[in-house]
């Protein structure tokens, strides 16, 4: 992959999380990106029109770009996580637009649990509100490594430095002990387009980027872990008796013919012979890249077995520590048992102990006998069968999981492991 | 125009991302195959489903796709298409096995005199519904993309169908990083669209790139067709019957998306090669399903129809 500017330069793809509730103006800032980058199409502008008129507002609202289902648009809110993606000539975006509520904590997780980036959401007028709060520590919990706090509204205050000022004062306060460090603040008017994707003129006093530029320019390549080999086995590929190669997904660090190899459970190790895709073979396969990996002895390995490098073994274990978001109305007691999903690998487990639930407007640990709908608290898990796992904060893949009730066969609770 | 664009050069800066699109298609389907049991590919001839066959190709290389291909016929596609399917099926040696709703069409089904919604429900997602559960099939992938339309937006990967095939919108599973819940109960079933993060350009230019056969309508000719308020009918003497001050003219033109006959107009273009495709896709200011019929009806017909089970 080549980088930088120019003829043959890459387009790099960046996956960033709205959060804020409806009157943040979330919509309008997500509608003001896709009108601004031209990704509207005009017969998609058109229909919206037709709506505007039956309701007999006048003109087109941005914020309806964004809203999906008939129930949404009935009743003006966001339900669900909705994907939206725009490009520009500098990079790719896929946006999961989450909505701000508390009682739709799980979907923001869920936005969050694939992206790099993440822009919250507040209204000048009112400051720092526990909801910014509270999203801006999603965000960090599932280990986002770039925040954006766009203060919006600033129309409303008559482009006031000493707001904008006294909500990144604020907010950097709080966000003190966050895992994310790189938090950025940028003055933006989404229903005036200001600092959006051109610079506003009514802001001389700031400096730094517009949003857009911010997206376009945020270094993301190396936020995933280029460091430890992690290549969890999706299937055995055995197309006649004589070829033998596991097919995965490169979790993490990178794989190339000739290293040695240690598989997981059986510990034994051998060489990779070759790295073979549809398209040919490879000298190097890295984070991200899915391969056929053909190994120079045969081992023991089948589908949720693991293969690592000798001197990067992941922790073994039966005990799971984790961070745990609930997600469903029966609430999370100790004793109960559950699904473990896990890279590839599905596996029983029993909860051993509701360790603390964190009280999400002062992120204080509380003591709880139970985890309810869209709360955050920390477990230990008895698993049936070892997994390999990293903590969630050196690798988001091998670090996370997700809890399935066996009875409903719903997702349950998000994990990560500490 | 077409000449001003560097189609070659814009396709090879995305290159990257279009491998990390397929990187995560490719997981995707490799999950499907592995926890499923009797997992089947919905494959309509369009240019969607093209590619994803070509990403099924990719995933289980070097073995064969392990499972098979489905058409859901109305009998209403273009002869081109029909021709097309069988070829390239036989090519690339994957099973085919075509449905049709044979009660609905011994009928005389047609949209013009049932409508859209009746029409589409009975040869489509009837003759689906039918065939999932004729076959027992308990993962149906299908090409169905995000960016297509506002409900897809909101849709899972792995989307969770109840015994009668109807999507519940407020009530979908969280879909989390890539752990991908495939538990479900007898007769219910996974559709998974392992495209949805795809966009109709990102598509375009991997068919550019893996040099990916299409059906020849796509490509500009000139055809018999009705211009009926920008969306131009081909013109069939059998099934168009020209309304007052309708005439019948030759344009020269393609198809954008592939549908039924009565339900998919073609455009005004003179796109003649793959890059000439892609460059007016570029330009383009209409949103593809524009000359579908059965988007117009209202703001939520999209919606409405996965409700029922349509894919």
């Amino acid at each position: 992959m080549q980088n930088g500017e120019g003829v043959g330069s890459s387009l790099e793809m960046l996956r960033f999380t709205t959060a804020g509730s409806v009157d943040d103006g979330k919509s309008t800032l997500i509608g003001r990106l896709l009108f601004d980058s031209k990704t509207v199409f005009e017969d998609q502008l058109e229909s919206l029109a037709k709506t505007a008129l039956r309701k007999g507002t006048h003109g087109i609202d941005l914020s309806l770009i964004t809203d999906g289902l008939a129930a949404e648009r009935e009743q003006g809110i966001t339900i669900d996580v909705a994907y939206r993606y725009f490009s520009t000539p500098k990079r790719k975006f896929i946006i999961a637009d989450t909505p701000g509520h508390e009682q739709y904590t799980r979907n923001m997780v869920t936005g969050a649990s694939t992206a790099n980036l993440a822009v919250v959401l507040t209204d000048a007028r009112k400051g720092v509100l526990p909801q910014s709060k509270r999203h801006g520590f999603i965000a960090s919990l599932l280990g986002i490594p770039h925040i954006v706090l766009a203060v919006n509204k600033m129309d409303l205050v008559d482009y006031a430095r000493d707001v904008y000022e006294k909500i990144k004062a604020d907010f950097g306060a709080y966000a003190r002990d966050f895992k994310t460090h790189d938090i950025t603040f940028i003055p933006v008017s989404a229903l005036t387009g200001d600092n959006i994707v051109t610079r506003s003129v009514q802001m001389p006093w700031y400096t730094g980027p517009t949003l857009l530029e911010f997206l376009e320019n945020v270094p993301i390549r190396n936020d995933r872990n280029l460091t430890d080999f992690r290549f969890p086995v999706q299937l055995v590929v055995r197309p006649h008796q004589d070829f033998r190669g596991y097919a995965g997904d490169v979790a993490s660090g990178t794989i190339a013919p000739g290293d040695t190899v240690m598989a997981l459970p059986s510990r034994r190790q051998t060489r990779v012979r070759e790295l073979l895709t549809y398209n040919g073979k490879l000298d190097r396969a890295t984070v991200g890249q899915s391969v056929v990996i053909v190994l120079a002895d045969e081992v023991d390995l089948s589908r949720g077995d693991m293969l690592v490098k000798p001197d990067q073994v992941p922790n073994i274990t039966q005990d799971l520590k984790a961070t745990l978001c609930w997600m469903a109305d029966e609430p999370l007691e100790p004793g109960k048992r559950y699904l473990v999903k896990h890279t590839t690998q599905m596996v029983g487990a029993m909860v051993q102990s509701l360790d603390y639930r964190v009280d999400i407007h002062t992120l204080a640990h509380e003591p709880a006998q139970a985890l309810r709908l869209n709360e955050i608290g920390a477990v230990t898990l008895k698993v049936k069968r070892p997994l390999y796992v990293d903590a969630y904060d050196r690798n988001r893949l091998t670090g996370a999981f997700v809890l399935i009730d066996e009875l409903s066969n719903n997702t349950v609770g998000a994990g990560m492991v500490v | 125009m077409t000449e001003t664009i560097p189609v070659r050069q814009i396709i090879a800066q995305n290159a990257a991302h279009l491998k990390q699109l397929e990187a995560e298609s490719i997981y995707i389907m490799r999950e499907v195959a592995a926890e499923f049991k009797k997992p089947v590919m919905l494959y309509s001839v369009g240019k969607d489903s093209s590619v994803m066959l070509r990403l099924a190709q990719k995933a289980f290389y070097p073995a064969p796709i392990p499972f098979p291909v489905m058409h859901v016929d109305t009998g209403y596609k273009f002869p081109e298409m029909y021709v097309f399917r069988d070829k390239y099926c036989a090519e690339i040696g994957v099973r085919l096995i075509v449905e049709r709703n044979e009660r609905a069409i011994g009928m005389g089904m047609n949209p013009m005199q049932y409508g859209t919604d009746k029409c589409c429900g009975a040869l489509k997602t009837g003759a689906l519904l039918d065939a999932l559960t004729k076959h027992g099939f308990d993962a149906a992938f299908g090409g169905a993309r995000r960016d297509e339309e506002k409900s897809r937006a909101k849709e899972r990967i792995y989307s969770f169908r109840d015994a009668f095939g109807q999507w519940d919108p407020k009530n979908q599973r969280p879909e989390l990083w890539n752990l991908y819940n495939a538990r479900i109960n007898d007769g219910e079933s996974i559709r998974v669209f392992p495209l949805s993060n795809w966009t109709e350009l990102d598509v375009w230019f991997y068919i550019v790139l893996e040099e990916i056969p299409i059906v020849p309508i796509y490509y500009a000719q000139k055809r018999r067709v009705v211009d009926r308020g920008g969306i131009l009918v081909p013109y069939d003497e059998k099934r168009v019957t020209l309304k007052p001050g309708e005439q019948v003219e030759e344009v020269l033109s393609r198809f954008r998306s592939l549908g039924c006959m009565p339900c998919t107009g073609a455009i005004r273009s003179n796109a003649q090669t793959i890059e000439d495709i892609v460059a007016e896709i570029i330009l383009a200011r209409k949103s593809e399903r524009e000359n579908r019929v059965i988007d117009h009806n209202s703001d939520s017909s999209m919606e409405q129809k996965k409700r029922e089970g349509y894919f």
